[in-house]
């Protein structure tokens, strides 16, 4: 499917849709947490809704590619998206963090089918898509591997030894992410401890660094063809994001990183969503 | 029967205050380090929820911001330690010492330099976040490493003078901390000494002694109230101390009881309860049930309804005590 305008215009409504869940289901929650999900809700998106070779009716469908997420704790974003692409019933995402819920805190593997890993604990995703990426070459298999990742797990020492496995062994069919939104639990990345410069570090361990504006749907996609076309390296997109993306009140703010919106929070957000549809739809009609 | 030497709360069966064992821990913290300008904190982007912000607050320059890295969390708390300061490394158990469990044998256990590991949000009482971040496996861990003191506090207070307490010790200590609030059933005038512990329930002819440590500690204590009512006299142990263990206050209450039950929030592999029965059974071996975690995970839900589901409620330890009773 080419990525027209029209195609560009539904992402666009279907991620404001499941920005409307998100915030519905955190509040329901009680807990977890608002503005990493919030910002990778236009990537999460695009992935499932356009760029992943997958089937939600088959979540083990063997050649499906694979989507590892690493920083498990914006893992609302990839139930609400999962859900609305077809997995699971959209009623499902109500229980969030609840007893017996499939809808763990922090994902889990065995619980929820099409969840490819198990994460929270951060640092360990991209080592565990560098395993997959090298055993589906090993027998010559055609899907690819993601892994999302998060700035402020650009501090712990498992990525690096990752990047460095992942880079000497040319891993081209491994493309990572990372949600540059510059903000983690104690304040700002570059404040609590520096990650930057980024780009510099992922080209000396021998990574294809593109970097992109996370919510510029086509400018993702591109560097997603982008990375399918280089042949000797795995590929790193530097998404920069806005934390809290779609509600002015969370954007920037790092002190929404782990926390639910309150009931009149909610209410209040949910209007400002809404009201958002008529922009979406108002900027691609000229 | 409460055990009116131990000073307990006066509102311990009545409508008693909740505080988590990390603000204890916060409190603690800032006076020990008014005490001692070796003292030094390390934190891994937790510094709200490990309380170690109330140590940032009054000390700046004697705080030190890892970032999300708990491998150089203990090594650097490694390097601080062996050119002679006191460094409390701060993150959540699961993390620290888990994660970072092999540098701590070696840089800090073998090395034997006083570091101290705070280990917070352990275990199934995290709730919502679920079985990630739900450490069942900690006692366990540090347990095993020789010069390590293990210390799981069953309330703020105790948890405050547990921190005051390995402050002062030349060797490296882990204490464990819980997320949520528990009972302040302990006062400030309650007996604290790292390696004794607390008998705080003692009624006429026990029959089974409830050993536990941490959160359930206070289910213990409701679980042999009812077992009083239900003519059955108990003993309750608040074992703080997992290591070095009170051998002689273990062995006594066993001798006493005939039976024991052990209460712990953690795998009961490897946990607070086997280390009693590694006692036990060289000193004074009898029938014993083990409250806690049985070779599963935790999962997300509200410490109540985990704890029910678990068979860590004052219902289940009741029941234990009937059944250990049964098995004389
Ligand atoms: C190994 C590990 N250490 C600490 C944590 C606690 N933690 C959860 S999220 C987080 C912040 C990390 O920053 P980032 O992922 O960039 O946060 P966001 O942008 O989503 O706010 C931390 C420290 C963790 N989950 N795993
Ligand atoms: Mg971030």
């Amino acid at each position: 499917m080419a990525l027209t305008d029209d195609v560009i215009k539904e992402l666009e409504l279907k991620a404001n849709d499941i920005r409307i869940s998100l915030i519905d289901m955190l509040e329901d929650a009680g807990s977890g947490h608002t503005a990493g999900p919030l910002g990778m809700a236009d990537i999460f998106t695009l992935f499932y809704f356009h760029i992943l070779n997958h089937d939600p009716k088959d979540p083990a469908w063997a050649e499906r590619d694979r989507l590892i997420l690493s920083n498990g704790h914006i893992t609302p974003i990839r139930y609400a998206t999962m859900a609305h692409a077809g997995y699971f019933p959209l009623e499902e995402l109500k229980t969030l963090r609840k007893f017996g819920s499939r809808l763990q805190g922090h994902p889990e593997r065995e619980r929820l089918p099409g969840l490819e890993n198990t994460s929270g604990p951060l640092g360990s995703g991209l080592s565990q898509a560098a395993g997959m990426a090298y055993g589906a070459r090993m027998d010559g298999k055609k899907f690819r591997t993601y892994c999302f990742m998060s700035d402020g797990e650009q501090q712990a020492g498992n990525v690096w030894e990752g990047a460095m496995f992942a880079g000497n062994n040319k891993l081209s069919n491994l493309t990572a992410v990372i949600d540059r939104n510059n903000i983690q639990i104690d304040g700002m990345t570059e404040n609590v401890m520096p990650v930057e410069p980024l780009a510099d570090k992922w080209r000396a361990f021998n990574w294809h660094v593109i970097e992109v504006d996370g919510h510029n749907m086509r400018a993702v996609d591109d560097a997603v063809n982008e990375a399918k076309a280089i042949f000797e390296k795995p590929t790193l997109i530097i998404a920069h994001t806005i934390p809290g993306k779609g509600i002015k009140e969370i954007e920037f703010d790092y002190t929404w990183h782990g926390k639910p919106p309150t009931k009149e929070e909610e209410t209040k957000f949910l209007k400002e969503l809404r009201t958002l549809k008529g922009k979406i739809e108002a900027s691609h009609n000229d | 029967m409460i055990k009116s030497d131990q000073k307990l709360s006066p509102d311990i069966f009545g409508d008693i205050k909740k505080a988590p064992t990390r603000d204890g821990f916060g409190h603690g913290l800032v006076e020990a380090a008014k005490a001692d300008e070796r003292i030094v904190a390390v934190c891994a982007d937790l510094v709200e929820s490990t309380r170690v912000e109330w140590f940032k607050k009054e000390f700046p320059t004697r705080f030190i911001e890892m970032g999300v890295a708990e491998q150089n969390l203990a090594t650097v708390g490694s390097g601080l330690a062996n050119y002679g300061k006191i460094p409390f490394i701060t993150s959540y158990a699961t993390f620290s010492p888990g994660r970072n469990n092999e540098q701590i044998r070696t840089t800090i256990a073998l090395n034997n330099v006083p570091v101290k590991i705070i280990g917070s949000h352990a275990g199934l009482s995290v709730g919502p976040d679920g079985a990630t971040h739900q450490a069942l496996e900690d006692i366990g861990l540090m347990r095993m490493l020789p010069h390590m003191t293990v210390i799981v506090p069953a309330d703020a207070e105790e948890a405050r003078k547990a921190t005051l307490a390995i402050a002062k010790t030349d060797g490296p200590s882990y204490l464990r901390l819980g997320r949520s609030g528990t009972p302040s059933f302990t006062t400030p005038e309650t007996p604290f000494e790292i390696g004794k512990a607390n008998v705080i329930w003692e009624s006429e002819n026990p029959q089974v002694a409830l050993i536990a440590c941490g959160y359930m500690v206070y289910n213990a204590l409701l679980a042999a109230k009812e077992l009083q009512e239900a003519g059955i006299g108990s003993i309750v142990v608040d074992n703080h101390t997992i290591k070095p263990m009170d051998e002689k206050t273990i062995t006594s209450v066993a001798q006493k009881c005939g039976a024991v039950v052990t209460c712990e929030e953690h795998q009961v592999a490897g946990g607070m309860g086997s280390a009693v029965a590694e006692v036990l059974a060289r000193t004074n071996p009898v029938p014993m049930e083990f409250i806690g975690v049985h070779d599963q995970f935790g999962q997300s839900g509200e410490p109540e309804e985990l704890f029910a589901h678990y068979k860590m409620d004052v219902k289940s330890i009741v029941e234990a005590g009937k059944r250990v009773i049964g098995r004389k």
